[in-house]
Parts: structure tokens; sequence; C-alpha cells
């Protein structure tokens, strides 16, 4: 664990001891069982809200608390140890994030107290294929005289069944492919042509895919200069990331608890397992992959905090490191666990879902494999 | 804030001495593989490892009484920075062998003010060398079933017995060495540490060459060789306690040692670009070669990122992270594996053993490669890691199979 100051372990201890009394594990099974589209418990948002994470990365100008990312960080750690569900990382740390990179002023006046009291519900909508592509965003921006056309389509948008706004990456100009020509667009979820229709995931979240029959928006509704996104874009997709990587970090080293526990009360052949070496030494490679992919996750916040020129570096590695991490992690609490671990009834199985969706989200692990390449100039 | 701004004048009083008494003559100079001593080198050689030793700066943590300067760590880290910015290097720790990095924090704290005053100030100065007598031919990674015998005859233990892998034995003044000084008790209860001179008729060292064709170890014969028993380090039959403490400090050398690396090495995706080439949109022309790269450099990334995470939850705290038990086995592996993506990317040029139809680089990286493989093997090997792991960190029960 990094060095934290005493608000951030304060928060940090909050988030702990709120998360394994008021959301666990066991109350996002229990949403799952009754299935809902929006992929969370009200209750559980709303208090959220009350606690002030929402106004975590948000300056006290439109309401928030300015603690920054690696604070946010830690409370997406915890939440992510039980596998609470909620728009806290698609609406106050993704659209807060973006309205606050490449917001103009009166859409950051407007939405972000909004996103701070939990009246509006924002979300980025990327994705459109199979991979995390950007580049190959195809949805259109037809434009004239300060009015947009948008029309094409968008998968995979987090809390996209709760949202109230979606910020939209179009293509004003250039072709499939091109990282130039980019827009960004705030477009709110009841505008004429737009309708969603919700994603049943395995990890059973709210996600959404989102069709634009020529959604009409303005000038106004722009974010940054038209077909000028992508930098921005990549600024806050790389945040995005860093988010992600805190939840895996918390997934993750909730499997390696429940895994080490099982080690050392599951008997057979007369001893507990954990004393046969080829399990002691499987759990020290755990540990070790998991301190690593620690010491990953957190310096990609403190980057991002920092403002430092490697935050693309730092972040592509922390996707990347935590990602491989989990993945192993999550396949090995299956494994270790044995035929308990293939049952619906134990919570293996949550995890193990929440981990491969984790690892889709803003780029796998290949895909910022192939990126930290290029930024290294290979 | 003081702190920072008394750190920056010291670290311009450093950059300052450093400047003007670090001799021109001496840079590049490649301290390397080889072993210098005084005897060997130039008489500006040894006229800087002498400045730096009257600064106490070849051991900056150490005490002044006995040879360092009483530096803090960031202070120290000031000086390593600083001399590793003027293109100068510190000689002393190679000079001592095991003297600065093992044998010297084990006498600062299990030695009594006579032995620290005896045996410190030649480590701090860089002339005395020390070697290390603990494996033995049957006892490796199970290291107290060690045999090598200790009996007291009054002012001394005369020892009998064989030791291997002693590094650098044949050419170091003094030895600690572990033995057996309670045949009966348990095998960790009756173990001793003691220090003794090489130079002595009881002592025979003898050259062990390696796969790599270097010989940096030997073989340590105790013929009836003699150790006061003033130099007994620790309590009689306490010796497994300093032993572990030592091991500690070898792996913590091991691991936190940026120092070994060279600054102006060219970057590891730069050198697969100059033997593999690049494909139009400017990746490497490898693909597969190329995953493997940038895999090998995230996981030299998280380990430094690791390392520095470590020493910033170290500071104020008196208990070592846990992490730290993880970075003998990191290291190893990002080593390990560089080496062998060196190799595989220089192709047909990474396989010389000698001849000028190979360059001095090629024929380094396959030496360097065949000598890689002794990491994961000394200081306790992967699997040992692994144990300790398990064991005193993730605290599994002792394993019920014999392994």
């Amino acid at each position: 664990m990094a060095a934290l100051t005493e608000e951030q372990t304060l928060i940090k201890d909050q988030a702990t001891s709120w998360a394994s009394a008021e959301a666990p594990v066991s109350k996002f099974r229990a949403m799952r069982n009754e299935g809902t589209d929006i992929g969370f418990a009200k209750p559980t948002w709303s208090a959220m809200v009350e606690m002030g994470w929402t106004g975590i990365l948000v300056p006290e100008e439109y309401g928030g608390s300015d603690l920054g990312y690696l604070t946010f960080g830690l409370v997406l750690e915890e939440l992510g140890k039980q596998l609470a569900a909620s728009p806290l990382f698609a609406s106050a740390y993704v659209g807060a994030t973006a309205l606050l990179l490449a917001g103009t002023e009166a859409q950051k006046s407007s939405h972000l107290p909004r996103i701070v009291d939990g009246t509006e519900i924002v979300t980025l909508a990327v994705d459109e294929g199979p991979r995390h592509a950007p580049a190959r965003t195809a949805l259109e921006a037809k434009s004239e005289g300060g009015k947009h056309v948008l029309t094409g389509s968008k998968t995979l948008v987090l809390e996209g069944m709760s949202a109230t706004h979606f910020l939209v990456v179009v293509r004003s100009t250039g072709k499939v492919g091109e990282a130039q020509g980019l827009s960004l667009f705030i477009v709110p979820a009841d505008a004429m042509g737009l309708s969603r229709r919700a994603m049943k995931t395995m990890d059973s979240r709210g996600y959404a895919e989102l069709n634009f029959d020529g959604v009409e928006v303005s000038d106004a509704d722009l974010m940054g200069p038209a077909g000028q996104a992508g930098e921005v874009l990549d600024e806050i997709l790389d945040r995005a990331r860093a988010g992600i990587g805190a939840e895996m970090l918390g997934v993750g080293s909730q499997a390696f608890a429940m895994t080490l526990d099982y080690l050392k009360t599951r008997k057979q052949f007369g001893a507990v397992i954990g004393s046969f070496q080829a399990l002691g030494h499987r759990a020290a490679e755990l540990f070790a992959a998991m301190e690593l992919a620690r010491s990953c996750g957190e310096a990609a916040l403190q980057e991002i905090d920092a403002q430092s020129n490697s935050v693309a570096k730092a972040c592509s590695l922390s996707k990347a490191k935590v990602g491989d991490f989990l993945h192993t992690m999550s396949n090995q609490l299956i494994q270790i666990h044995g035929g308990i671990g293939m049952t619906d009834e134990f919570d293996a199985g949550l995890y193990l879902k929440r981990a491969r969706v984790l690892a889709t989200l803003y780029g796998n692990q290949s895909y910022h494999r192939d990126r930290y390449a290029r930024l290294l100039g290979f | 804030m003081t702190a920072a701004s008394d750190l920056d004048g010291f670290r311009s009083e450093v950059s300052e001495w450093v400047q003007s008494n670090f001799p021109s003559a001496l840079k590049g100079f490649d301290l390397g593989a080889d072993s210098p001593s005084d005897k060997g080198v130039s008489g500006e050689f040894r006229a800087w490892r002498q400045a730096l030793a009257d600064k106490g700066w070849g051991t900056p943590t150490w005490p002044k009484e006995y040879g360092g300067a009483g530096r803090s760590d960031p202070e120290a880290k000031v000086i390593r920075q600083e001399i590793a910015k003027a293109g100068a290097f510190n000689p002393i720790p190679p000079m001592t062998g095991m003297g600065v990095t093992m044998v010297g924090p084990t006498i600062l704290e299990y030695g009594t003010d006579e032995q620290k005053a005896k045996h410190l100030p030649g480590i701090a100065s860089g002339e005395v060398r020390w070697c290390l007598g603990l494996s033995e031919p049957n006892a490796g990674s199970d290291l107290a079933s060690l045999s090598t015998k200790a009996v007291d005859e009054g002012d001394a233990f005369i020892l009998n017995g064989q030791k291997i892998w002693t590094s650098g034995a044949h050419i170091s003044q003094w030895c600690g060495a572990v033995v057996r000084t309670d045949p009966k008790a348990k095998k960790r209860d009756g173990i001793s540490f003691v220090m003794l001179p090489m130079d002595q008729k009881g002592v025979e060292t003898r050259l062990i060459k390696l796969i790599s064709g270097a010989s940096p170890f030997c073989e340590t014969f105790f013929n009836e060789a003699r150790a006061d028993k003033s130099d007994l380090l620790g309590d009689l039959n306490d010796g497994w306690s300093v032993v572990k403490r030592l091991l500690q400090h070898e792996r913590q050398s091991q691991t936190s040692a940026p120092a070994a690396v060279k600054i102006d090495q060219e970057p590891l995706q730069e050198q697969a670009k100059r033997y593999v080439g690049t494909l139009e949109d400017g990746t490497l022309a490898d693909p597969d070669l190329r995953l493997r790269v940038v895999e090998n450099l995230m996981d030299a990334e998280a380990h430094k990122l690791t390392v520095s995470r470590i020493t910033a939850e170290a500071k104020g705290q008196v208990k070592v992270s846990a992490a730290a038990s993880i970075l003998k086995n990191s290291m190893t592996r990002v080593a390990q594996t560089k080496a062998e993506l060196t190799l595989e990317m220089m192709g047909n040029q990474g396989i010389g053993w000698e001849g000028e139809q190979f360059s001095e680089e090629e024929l380094r990286s396959v030496r360097d490669w065949l000598m890689g493989k002794a990491m994961s093997i000394y200081g306790g090997s992967a699997e040992i890691q692994n144990n300790i792991i398990s064991k005193n960190i993730l605290g599994l029960p002792e394993t019920t199979q014999q392994g």
C-alpha cells in the first residue's frame, strides 16, 4: 500500500468498513438474483452519494472535495473487494474526469454539481465493436450551421441503462481507423432518436447498447473543438484505465484472501492443503504477482495526481500488469477451491466473471502491451 | 521542507567534492566482474579509494568511529546519485568482497565493540576483502545440515571441514564461516558464526570453473584452521540467527542495488531494433519477440516501482513491508529473461564463445546469460524463496511432504 495521507487513510477505512457492512458481496448476489436492468441497488448508490464519494475528483467550486485519483482509487479498490455495484465509477470518476478535462465552463457548472449530488449519471460511450479501439469510431456527426446530426451505435456503455447523459465519442472527419477527426458530445439520454437496450453481461452490471438514429445536438453540446478530441480522449481513457486498475486490485486481493483462507482450512490426505509444497509455492507466486501489480496500479494513480508526463505509460502498465495478475488469480481462485469453486452458491464465480469484464474494459492486456511498446518507440 | 532543502545543500557539497576529487583518468573504468584490489590498480584508483574512505563515503551510513560517515539513508542515496552523475564509482564495496554488503552490517548488529573496532574500519576503507564460508558440498539449500566442525581449544576454535561457493576466497584476507560447535544439539541449535584470517596454514582454496568460463567461486578447505574465540560473532551456538540476518542483508543487496545497473546502458528495445529491424509502422520486425520484450520491460518497471513503494512505506515504520520478500525472485526473473531475450535478438551473433567474428558486446552477453543462471540458485534458491514467502509471510503451515 502506498504511503497515505491522514485523509486518505480515513476515507480508505470508511470505505472498507462501509463496504463490508452495507454492501457485502451477498448484497450484490441478491441484486443479481432479482435481476435488474440498471445493475445496482438504489439505496447502495444513495449511501455513496451521501458519503461524498461522488465529489472526490470534483473541485470545491463545483461542490466536490478535490481529493484526487489515488483517493478515489482507494475507494474503488475497497468496493471491488465486495463487488459492490453502483454508477460511482462510470459517473463520478470517468464522467467527471471527461467534463473536467474536456468540458466548457457552462458544461462543467451545469453537470458537475449534479454528478456530485447524484441527480445526474453521466457516462462515457466509446466502444462500437468487439474490441476497444477508439480510432475505429464510426458513429458519424454530420455538421451544418451549428447543428450536428449523430448516426451510429455504441456498445458496452457503463451504467448505460441508468445514465441521464452520455458523453459520446463521434467521428466528425476522416476515415474509420484514423486517430484524428474525433469529437466528444454530451447528449441527454432522452434525446430524440436515441434508444438504448440493456446488455446482459456475465458480471450482472448495467451495460447498454445505444442506437443513434439522426440524433440532433448543437454546438453547445460539443466538448472542445470539433474533430480534435483524440488527444483529450486518450487522457480521459487513461484515467479510466487507472480506475479499473484500482478496482481490479480490490477484486484480485479479495480473491487472494479467499484462496489463502481456503489453503489454511481445507483438509485432504489428513493435512491442510496449504501444507503441500506445490500449493504453498503457487500461493507465493500469486502473492508476488499481486504485490508487483499493486505497485503498478498505485503508481498510475499517483502519476495522474502528480500530472506527470508519463501518465499514458503508467496507465497502460497498470491495466496490463494488474490485468495479468487478476486473470491468473481468478483462475486459481476456482482451481484451488476445486468443486466448491464451480458452484454458483459459492462466491468465486462472481469474482471470476467480474474479472473478465474488467479485463476487457478500455483495452485488455494485449492492447496495453502493444500500446506500451508503441509509447517506448517500438 | 527543511529536510528537503538540507538535502539540497548536502547534494551540492557532495557534487562539488566529487568533481574536484574524482580523477578524470578513471572515467569509464569498468569495475565489472573484475575484483580490483589496491595491488592491481593505478595510483589514481588508490588515491580515489582513499579519498572516499577518508570521507567515510564508501559506507556512508556506518558510524564515523568505524570508518563510515554517520549519514542517513536519504543522504547516502544523494552520495550514490552524485557519484553516478559525475561518471565516477564507489570502488569500496566490490573491493571488500562480502564486506560492505553482508559482513559489515551483521557485525554492526551482532558484534562487540572490540569486534567492530577491529574489523569495520578495514572494510569501510576498502582494504580488507571478506569471503563467506556458508554452503558445503552436502549443505546447499539445506544449509543448517552443515558439518564443518569447530572444536573449542581454549582461546581458539579449531576448524575441520569443507566449504563451497566461497566467492573470492582465493583473494580474501578474512572469512566469516558457519560451523558446528555442538554436534549433539538439533541441527539449527548447534551452529556458531566465526571469523578467521585466510592467510594461515590450515586454510586452502581451489577455484571452481563455471559454465560461463569464469571462476568467481572457490572450494575452501579447513584443515586444523584456527579462529580466535574473540572472533566468535554472536553467541555460541546461536550462529543460525546470525546467518539468517546475513542472508537478509544478502537478499537486500541483490535486490535493491540499482547502482549495479549501468546508467548509460542501451535500452533493450533499442538493442532489439538494432539487431532485428523495424516494420514500416516503426514496430519491431519480429512481432513475437516484440511482445516478449515489452513484457520484460513491464516486469522490470513493476519491480522498480515495487522497490520504491517499499521504500516509501518504510518511512517512519520499523516493520519491513511484506512485499520485500518477493524482490529476489522478481529481480531474478527480470534479469534472466532479459539475458535470454538479448541472445535471441542477436541470433547467429548471440552464440559466440570467443574470436573476432563476435563483438565484445555479443561475447559478454553470452557469458552474462550463463552467469545469470546462478541468480535463481544462490542466496536461497527461487524455491527456497517461495518456501519463505509461503511460511513466513503468508502463514501457511510447514510442508507435510518432504521436498
